[in-house]
């Protein structure tokens, strides 16, 4: 749905975005993860169109955004970062006009109520725009990037400055947008890109660090798989019995949590699943294992080590 | 295009822009038309087509100067710039605009002649000649005045550049006759506007004075969407 290639973008001296490359597929929720000035909402600009790129190519639904800007854009729906309504118009006037710019005619009146209610500002129709509070303009932004049911919706800190009930409804509203749209949303919020996305883009200073699930980004920042297992059986033989598993480099003890069976943190090599390797070994010694748990760490953690690692 | 229109036509109505623009034009063709027409007893109104040269001159300016600067100062040109409207289109429904109210404001002129026509027989074609010059002058500095207003994100910026650039095009005569260079005399007389719409008010309709005020009108609505598309490239 969304190739991104090459793209690079200079402000004078200052390198915005460092040859940054990649593909959203239909139906995906992709975050752009970074702390502020890291180049998520130059990306943006440039993937709406409202800004050109110095070199690179990014294509939207099969649409050139640099040779055909109009197809790209008719099929995106863009929150800005900074919401900016006119604020002499009334809701309604302001969604026709949108539907107007859209080029949204047939059955307008039922596409727009229904927007409204979805987005919750069925109330505030005739309310004057510049008098909505901060959290009723964001729905609107919403309302106005989901008028004409675009197929991919991008959104620039869509929760930026709400408070906490307001985020939690914008959450639930993104992800049931991820069920009939492309989704490429924005934050330096990383709970929320791990509530709401499934997958992640962590940029910094204008360059991919990491390209992935937020689950299998939690687990590659460890350097090597953990786990903790409770194994049933004397401690001498599962030590050696795992000393033998290939893909075990420490097997450390922990504590005992039931009559035979102790609790063991165990590391396995660098992107390997260790489970498969502990599960075989523990077979072959006939050794039970009672249960498994993950030592995943926080993807603030995995941010951060990714960051600092730069 | 048309949709930029619309909202544009209706934002000058919902502040007081468009009420005042219309009333100081209302108010100068009202005044003119009092003391040359009515109180002169003539129905020759080139007179009054005249005199409205310096006032649309320095009203135009203050028509203009929000159309492009406050779009960049409030950033809702993020949602024209990321619609799929193409940007000639954005500046085409602006320029649309304030020709529109400029034309309610100088329509004035015409209510006048028809209030002559219940006391004596006006000379139809000269006033609609006069009108026609004095539509293309008005329409012709939207054009310069809008591309100034997408130079700038203030509004007070845009309206003094325009005021500047309506002082020049009103001395640009007289820097004819004070500078000594052949090339310089022919430039200043070329771009005179009074020269152009002088022939106007005399009832002379010449196609090179209104293909001039066309040319120069498309000239500067290019160069706003140049200025727009800028934004793409820079």
């Amino acid at each position: 749905m969304i190739h991104v290639q090459g793209l690079t973008k200079r402000y004078g001296d200052k390198l915005a975005l460092d040859n940054v490359c990649f593909d959203v597929r239909p139906g995906e929720v992709l975050g752009l993860l970074g702390l502020n000035g890291a180049g998520k909402s130059t990306a943006m600009n440039i993937l709406t169109g409202y800004i050109g790129a110095t070199s690179g190519t990014v294509v939207i639904d099969g649409h050139d955004i640099a040779d055909d800007p109009l197809a790209a854009k008719a099929v995106i729906g863009y929150l800005p970062e900074q919401l900016a309504f006119y604020g002499d118009m009334r809701v309604r006037e302001y969604l026709d006009f949108v539907c107007d710019l859209k080029r949204v005619r047939e059955g307008r009146r039922e596409h727009v109520a229904s927007i409204c209610t979805r987005v919750g500002i069925d109330r505030m129709t005739d309310r004057l725009v510049r008098n909505l509070s901060r959290g009723y303009r964001q729905r609107l932004g919403f309302a106005q990037a989901l008028l004409g049911n675009p197929k991919v919706v991008i959104l620039d800190e869509p929760t930026a400055g709400l408070d906490p009930s307001q985020i939690v409804e914008i959450r639930k509203l993104v992800r049931a947008l991820g069920k009939s749209s492309t989704v490429i949303m924005s934050s330096h919020v990383l709970s929320e890109i791990q509530a709401i996305c499934t997958r992640i883009i962590v940029l910094h200073q204008g360059r991919v660090l990491a390209d992935d699930t937020p689950e299998n980004l939690g687990r590659s920042a460890q350097g090597a798989h953990r786990m903790i297992a409770r194994i049933q059986g004397r401690p001498e033989r599962v030590e050696a019995a795992l000393s033998r598993a290939p893909g075990i480099t420490q097997v450390r003890l922990l504590e005992q949590r039931e009559s035979d069976a102790f609790d063991y943190a165990i590391e396995g090599v660098r992107d390997r699943d260790v489970r498969a390797d502990l599960f075989r070994a523990l077979a072959r010694a006939d050794l039970p294992l009672l249960s498994t748990g993950g030592v995943e760490s926080s993807l603030e953690q995995v941010f951060l080590q990714l960051v600092a690692g730069r | 295009m048309v949709a930029i229109l619309k909202r544009e036509f209706r934002a000058y109505f919902q502040s007081p822009l468009g009420y005042v623009f219309i009333a100081a034009v209302y108010f100068f063709s009202g005044y003119y038309f009092f003391t040359y027409n009515l109180y002169g007893a003539t129905t020759n109104m080139s007179r009054l087509y005249e005199l409205l040269f310096p006032v649309v001159l320095f009203l135009i300016p203050v028509l203009t100067m929000r159309l492009m600067s406050e779009d960049k100062r409030l950033k809702t040109d993020q949602l024209l710039l990321t619609s799929p409207v193409p940007r000639l289109g954005i500046a085409m429904g602006k320029y649309g605009a304030a020709v529109a109210v400029y034309l309610i404001a100088i329509s004035s002129t015409l209510l006048q002649a028809v209030v002559l026509a219940f006391f004596a027989a006006p000379h139809w074609p000269t006033i609609l000649g006069n009108f026609v010059g004095l539509f293309l002058l008005g329409s012709t500095l939207i054009a310069i005045c809008m591309a100034l207003s997408a130079l700038t994100e203030s509004q007070v910026i845009a309206a003094v550049a325009g005021f500047v650039v309506s002082l020049f095009l009103m001395l640009v005569d007289a820097l004819a006759l004070v500078v000594s260079s052949s090339f310089l005399q022919a430039l200043f007389r070329n771009l005179s506007f009074n020269d152009r719409y002088t022939p106007f008010t005399l009832g002379i309709f010449e196609l090179p004075n209104v293909v001039f005020f066309l040319s120069i009108s498309a000239l500067f609505i290019l160069l706003t969407w140049a200025l727009l598309d800028r934004q793409r490239w820079s």
